[in-house]
């Protein structure tokens, strides 16, 4: 079995967001990169879980970005992983970050490709699809939990108000969420070996973008909070019908 | 070079984020002088017809029952098909569980630039620049979409429905379903709640509530006022409430018209999720609480006494009105 994990630096959730260069660019003077969330408590953990009951499991990780990818990389492979590949590029747009992905991937011939649901940065929620339709794979989105039995793979999905059972062979694409493992973090033992094990560096392969951004903004600061008293509960009820009209 | 929406249905019954969709196409359609088709996959028993007082002249049905499930794959195959015999050039989904789904598939196929989780209609003076939320409803990027076929998906509850008196012609399309590789063994519903995403209200429960035998007062306060019930992250870590009512950061983004947070400290990570409600509401029995910061409305107080009061209030000015 040879899965393929895909992690993204994302700044730390407490970072502030701001914009530089007449807000065109993400300002990330000071900021701490993390692996995405989604990316590390559930594809990986769970890919490192499935390796921890078939040990002929091989787990690469591969990410797109530039050398400043590296330390959230040794960080996810600490985690569990056996090699990991960078794509030495810099995007945001998804299709162009999916087809580097999907060109490693398909050299790589893997059976299973874990996906985080989004990143908590550019919330594309797009590289998983991409790469399935790239690959002409199945794509099991919004995975609360997945196992495998010999070829087949038993997803619980997230569908509107409910959950959704379903199987599938491989080879598939799975976009991971809250679920499907409990986040772990990485021993003394696992830093030590990570510092040995392979970090690959790629170059990207020609594919053009086919969405950019123009600008950032930042949303309008709330007015400042009216508070009610705790005796005067309908007062509140009265606000939210006649001024902010939400009732 | 029509504008082509996706309607997303669950049981044979449109789903509520579709209706705002509809609008969001008739809208792009009018902006570009050009006329919004629709698409529904897999049997129905709606009145496809009316669907046209969205906005929108044309329907396309596949009524073929295979597609009554979802299988990326396959409604990929169906939906790229769909857009080319309808000559489409702008696709919309709602940014919910299918679109996140198929959405980005699509896009691929037809080689098309996607914006997944749009908030606003594109700007269309000068390209075709669309504005969806980043940083988890922290920020705004405009991105511009270079193709020629461009797919949009829209945050559920970013645009308001508008309900005019057309009338939408029922037409099918000569497509081939594939056999679908995902076969659904089971589908849970959360029977009777209403899906947080969908939801106009939302009453959420953090640590303050102090354990999931309390929840009573979430859940009255709820019904009460026709809401969902949500929660801060630390509560469905400790299996206080289900994961997939936490909202935040790493949880699900919600945009409701009321966000009601009682017993929440309001961390920067539980903000992300909630900050494009229109109005929040805080109720808190620490003055200090962060959340008051992001709040339109609050209450300091007990959540033990300030609750039951509240939902008393509540059900006499439904009562009333
Ligand atoms: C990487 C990362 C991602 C995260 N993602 C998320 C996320 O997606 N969503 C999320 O919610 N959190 C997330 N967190 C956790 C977040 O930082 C906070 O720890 C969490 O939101 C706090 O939950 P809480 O407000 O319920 O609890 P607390 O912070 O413990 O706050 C409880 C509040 O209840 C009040 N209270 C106590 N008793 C009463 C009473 N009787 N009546 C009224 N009020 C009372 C207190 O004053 C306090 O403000 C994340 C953290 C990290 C590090």
């Amino acid at each position: 079995m040879k899965i393929l994990v895909c992690v993204s630096k994302t700044p730390d959730t407490t970072a502030k967001v701001a914009f530089k260069d007449s807000n065109t660019k993400y300002d990330d003077a000071g900021v701490q990169w993390i692996i995405n969330p989604y990316d590390e408590w559930y594809s990986l953990v769970r890919a490192i879980e499935l390796k921890e009951k078939d040990a002929a499991t091989v787990i690469h990780l591969v990410t797109v970005g530039t050398a400043d990818a590296d330390t959230v990389i040794r960080k996810a492979l600490a985690l569990g992983g056996d090699e990991a590949i960078r794509i030495n590029a810099d995007s945001h747009d998804s299709f162009y970050i999916a087809s580097q992905i999907a060109y490693i991937a398909k050299e790589g011939g893997y059976d299973l490709i874990f996906t985080g649901k989004e990143t908590i940065d550019y919330n594309g929620s797009s590289i998983g699809g991409m790469v399935a339709e790239l690959l002409d794979m199945p794509y099991a989105s919004l995975v609360l939990k997945f196992d495998l039995n010999g070829n087949t793979a038993t997803t619980t999905r997230e569908i509107e108000g409910g959950e959704e059972v379903s199987e599938v062979n491989l080879p598939l694409v799975v976009s991971s969420q809250q679920g499907m493992a409990e986040p772990r973090i990485p021993n003394m033992r696992g830093i030590m070996a990570a510092r040995s094990k392979p970090l690959k560096v790629v170059e990207p392969i020609a594919v053009d973008a086919l969405t950019s951004i123009v600008s950032f903004e930042l949303p309008q600061a709330k007015a400042g909070v009216k508070l009610v008293d705790a005796d005067n509960v309908a007062e509140l009820v009265r606000l939210l019908h006649e001024e902010a009209k939400v009732i | 070079m029509s504008v082509l929406i996706f309607i997303d249905q669950a049981d044979g019954h449109i789903k509520k984020s579709s209706f705002e969709t509809l609008t969001y196409g008739a809208d792009v359609a009018k902006q570009l002088g050009t006329t919004a088709e629709a698409l529904l996959l897999g049997t129905s028993t709606e009145d496809i017809a009316t669907l046209g007082k969205y906005g929108i002249s044309k329907v396309y049905h596949i009524a073929n029952d295979s597609l009554n499930n979802l299988d990326a794959q396959v409604y990929t195959q169906v939906i790229a098909d769909a857009v080319t015999q309808a000559n489409a050039s702008v696709v919309i989904f709602s940014h919910n569980q299918t679109g996140k789904a198929v959405a980005a598939r699509v896009a691929t196929k037809l080689k098309a630039g996607l914006v997944a989780g749009a908030c606003a209609l594109p700007d269309t003076s000068n390209g075709f620049v669309v504005k969806k939320t980043v940083f988890s409803g922290k920020a705004f990027a405009n991105v511009s979409i270079s193709s020629a076929v461009k797919v949009i998906s829209v945050n559920p509850n970013s645009h308001t429905t508008i309900i005019g008196d057309g009338v939408a012609e029922v037409a099918s399309l000569n497509i081939t379903v594939p056999t679908p590789k995902v076969k659904v063994i089971a589908v849970n519903k959360t029977s009777g709640d209403i899906p947080l995403t969908e939801a106009d209200i939302v009453v959420s429960g953090g640590r303050g509530l102090k354990g999931p035998e309390n929840w009573g007062i979430i859940i009255d306060l709820a019904k009460a006022l026709g809401a969902a019930t949500a929660c801060s992250r630390p509560v469905s870590d400790s299996d206080w409430r289900p994961h997939h009512e936490h909202v935040g950061q790493t949880g699900i983004q919600v945009a409701p018209n009321l966000y009601i947070a009682v017993g929440i400290s309001g961390a920067i990570q539980h903000l992300a999720g909630v900050n494009r409600s229109k109005i929040i509401v805080v109720i808190n029995k620490d003055p200090e609480a962060p959340f008051f910061k992001a709040a339109d409305y609050g209450i300091v107080g007990d959540a033990f006494e300030v609750l039951p009061k509240l939902t008393e209030e509540i059900k006499k000015f439904k009562a009333g009105a």
